[in-house]
């Protein structure tokens, strides 16, 4: 991988600075394909993101009817029918997985993707530049002002630049707190300076940070901030579609009125005039004829821009496309083109997508409603009664992951003879022990245990099982511990 | 250093090296983008801000206090105070419930068993263990033998008052003579007790022991305090003898040992300490360890 010519202002300077200034990029306005995907895509991202936090998902009367929702201070997840609590924070550690399989997948299939297409940098850089073209005019008109010497236009053109960049970043800030709060309660808190100081905090940092990184900073954040440049580009290969100068065709390049003379003496000549478009139009700056480059969104306007010229002087389009490594070599030895979307690589990331996905699938449908834990008392690890009789002390912890108040009993299995005493306990259902929990709620409760004298025996300590029956409709759960004596082995 | 020849461009990406070269394999000089120079020099003027705003250099027997006057120490203070302010509302429920109600709430009860184990961690542990599990001498808070009552009333009673603590005048008090250092006791009687003692609970009794003597003995001088079937005396602190739980432990010489030299625990008495919501967390804490009556 070489480096682009744009963040290298250097090129050919025997001794280089220690540091450099950023060459300022003026990304011109195209038309097609590419671009239509950009603005279509940049519309439903930002569309869900705006929309989101007011889809409502009714879950009964005890839980938020918000679809998407992390309640920080109740320590709860909700994403529509999902609940997730914290200790099944793994669900997002599989989740986040998954994104970065899919992510894998997507690279061996067409290359940066994520990066030209869905980042929220590139989206939020997109919507920016096109308040900056709308604003200043295009890159010509932006290039000429910036030379000249500040005037009063200039001055003002750019104050309402950067006022509409800063509506822009306060309205994402803005929006990002509604996931952490009821999103119409918040926004009235909002409006009526009603709010926590957190949410004014996390609303002020956000619309620094993107006002900054898409208006300020830009492909600077892709250059040298972003670790994923570098990871991608060992995750793609010869096979997968990326978007590519085909100097098969384009070289040697020369002015369209020496090609064409060219070709009628019979000499080769290449389709690139030289005429700088794909540069103009990159957002990066890159010239995508050196090749494969970190600076590289792969965001094909390249390749919109490369069309339109080749449209004006009748040659075939997409000398920029989508294309493969392989493929640019085949032609040149004058073999037909090959795709191979189906590889062990691609094989390998769709079999863990499929299974972890699976899984992910399997343990979301089987969610516990309520679960318990036991934990045995440490210290003492059992009690001798007056009546030498031993007993065992566990705090026991039920969840009830439902959103209506559920009343269980509590069975100990294990044992001979036991005794079981619930401290704070209410009674008893069928001769069990009877417990009952809140609406999305824990309950910890001290649960004593009392064996028989057949229970003190030599050997190992005794499996005893806790299983909780929903007196509802008889589902249980269960938790293993043991009960120890003085005589069995520690 | 234009001359140098080892720093001249790559030939590839025309870019400029370093003149390093390891093997043939070149460094390129990348130049650093120059805002991330500025974000350095940002930090280390941020720094220099902290320097001033905040605690920062140690002197002989100081420290520059910082601009803001911030203070590790004091922030603490402000985080208990803010603490208590949290669990104000708890506290005073816990101060005007009765210890019976707060047992029969499982909010109260669940706050006065967090406040309990907590207060139990500072104050009793060091005699009675960290798990209430007590050590020889000092009681298992545990099981269900109590020298004093284990109902909760008498567990506050005892946390209030102390026992044999003589700064409170409403301590429990009560002393077991020393029957073998004052010479009330024959050596051979304190055996023969000790040997009856053991009897009461089914214990084994040593060869050719005199059970008979060990029996009147101790009708003659225990049974005042200890009952006439060793069954113990709450109202003055006398513990049971004919049950499987030992204070001292169950071997005739420990047995022994106490008959000679007497006297009892001691335990302060914590109202002088611990505030009355933080007494009644901690008697409700001792009940529900699961001896409470």
């Amino acid at each position: 991988m070489s480096l682009a010519s744009a963040f290298d202002p250097h090129l050919d300077e025997p001794e280089p600075p220690l540091y450099a200034a950023r060459k300022q990029i003026y990304p011109q306005a195209v038309k097609g394909f590419y671009r239509r995907i950009k603005w279509l895509l940049l519309a439903v991202t930002l569309g869900i993101y705006y929309f989101l936090p007011f889809v409502r998902w009714d879950r009964g009367p005890n839980a938020p009817s918000q679809a998407v929702l992390v309640d920080l201070p109740h320590r709860r997840a909700y994403f529509f029918f999902i609940e997730i609590w914290p200790q099944e924070v793994y669900y997002l550690t599989g989740l986040l997985i998954l994104a970065a399989l899919v992510l894998f997948l997507m690279n061996a299939m067409a290359g940066r993707i994520w990066c030209g297409y869905l980042c929220p940098q590139t989206v939020w850089t997109d919507l920016f530049m096109a308040v900056e073209r709308l604003v200043e005019g295009d890159r010509r008109e932006r290039m000429h002002r910036d030379a000249q010497p500040t005037n009063l236009e200039t001055f003002s053109l750019k104050l309402l630049k950067h006022s509409i960049w800063l509506i822009l970043a306060w309205w994402m800030g803005g929006v990002w707190v509604l996931y952490f709060a009821d999103a119409p309660t918040l926004v009235k808190a909002l409006a009526t300076f009603q709010a926590e100081p957190i949410a004014y905090i996390s609303i002020a940092v956000l619309t620094f940070t993107t006002y900054t990184f898409a208006g300020l900073m830009r492909e600077q954040v892709c250059l040298y901030m972003c670790p994923w440049p570098r990871i991608q580009a060992a995750l793609t290969d010869e096979h997968a579609l990326n978007v590519t100068y085909r100097y098969d065709r384009g070289e040697p390049r020369m002015s369209l009125k020496k090609a064409t003379h060219s070709r009628e003496v019979g000499e080769p000549a290449g389709d690139c005039i030289d005429c700088q478009q794909c540069v103009a139009v990159c957002p990066t700056g890159v010239d995508i004829r050196q090749g494969s480059t970190l600076g590289c969104i792969q965001c094909g306007l390249c390749i919109d821009a490369c069309d339109d010229v080749m449209k004006k002087i009748d040659r075939p389009v997409r000398l920029i496309a989508y294309d493969t490594d392989v493929n640019i070599k085949r032609r040149q030895n004058g073999l037909s083109e090959i795709f191979k979307p189906i590889r062990a690589r691609t094989v390998l990331y769709a079999v863990m997508i499929t299974a972890i996905g699976g899984v992910m699938t399997y343990a979301l449908a089987n969610r516990a409603p309520f679960t318990v834990n036991v934990i045995h008392d440490r210290n003492p690890i059992f009690v001798k009664l007056s009546d030498g009789h031993i007993r065992n002390g566990y705090t026991v912890r039920i969840a009830n992951m439902l959103t209506v108040p559920q009343t269980f009993t509590l069975e100990v299995a294990g044992l001979h003879e036991a005794h079981i005493e619930i401290i704070g306990g209410e009674g008893e259902i069928g001769g069990l022990p009877s417990i009952s929990v809140g609406a999305d709620q824990t309950r910890e409760l001290r649960v004593l245990v009392r064996a028989g004298e057949e229970d003190d025996r030599e050997g190992e300590p005794a499996h005893l099982d806790f299983i909780l029956h929903d007196v509802a409709d008889g589902r249980t759960a269960l938790a293993k511990d043991f009960f120890r004596t003085p005589h069995s082995v520690h | 250093m234009q001359d140098n020849p080892a720093k001249k461009a790559d030939e590839k990406s025309r870019y400029g090296t370093t003149g390093h070269e390891w093997d043939g394999i070149q460094e390129l000089n990348t130049p650093l983008p120059r805002w991330w120079l500025w974000t350095w020099y940002a930090c280390i003027l941020w720094a220099f801000g902290y320097w001033i705003a905040y605690p920062a250099i140690p002197l002989v027997s100081s420290f520059t206090k910082g601009a803001l006057g911030w203070s590790s120490r004091e922030a603490v203070v402000a985080d208990i105070a803010g603490l208590q302010t949290l669990r104000g509302p708890m506290t005073a429920k816990i101060e005007a419930a009765s210890l019976t109600d707060i047992e029969n709430t499982p909010e109260l009860l669940s706050f006065a068993r967090a406040q309990g184990s907590a207060a139990f961690a500072v104050n009793c542990s060091p005699c009675h263990g960290a798990g209430a599990q007590g050590a020889k001498g000092y009681p298992n808070l545990n099981d269900d033998d109590w020298l004093w009552g284990g109902s909760l009333d008498a567990i506050h009673t005892t946390l209030q008052h102390g026992i044999r603590w003589d700064a409170d005048k409403d301590t429990r008090s009560s002393m077991m003579p020393a029957f073998g250092k004052d010479g009330t006791l024959k050596p051979n009687e304190i055996s023969a007790t000790a040997d009856y003692v053991r009897s009461l609970s089914g214990l084994s009794t040593e060869k050719g022991a005199d059970l008979a003597l060990g029996q009147s003995v101790f009708a003659a001088n225990c049974a005042a305090c200890h009952g006439d079937n060793g069954e113990g005396n709450q109202d003055v602190g006398a513990p049971k003898l004919n049950d499987k739980v030992w204070l001292y432990g169950p071997d005739k010489a420990l047995i022994m040992e106490r008959i000679t030299v007497g006297g009892g625990g001691v335990m302060p008495a914590w109202s002088a300490r611990l505030d009355v919501p933080t007494i009644k967390s901690l008697a409700v804490y001792v009940h529900t360890l699961g001896g409470g009556q």
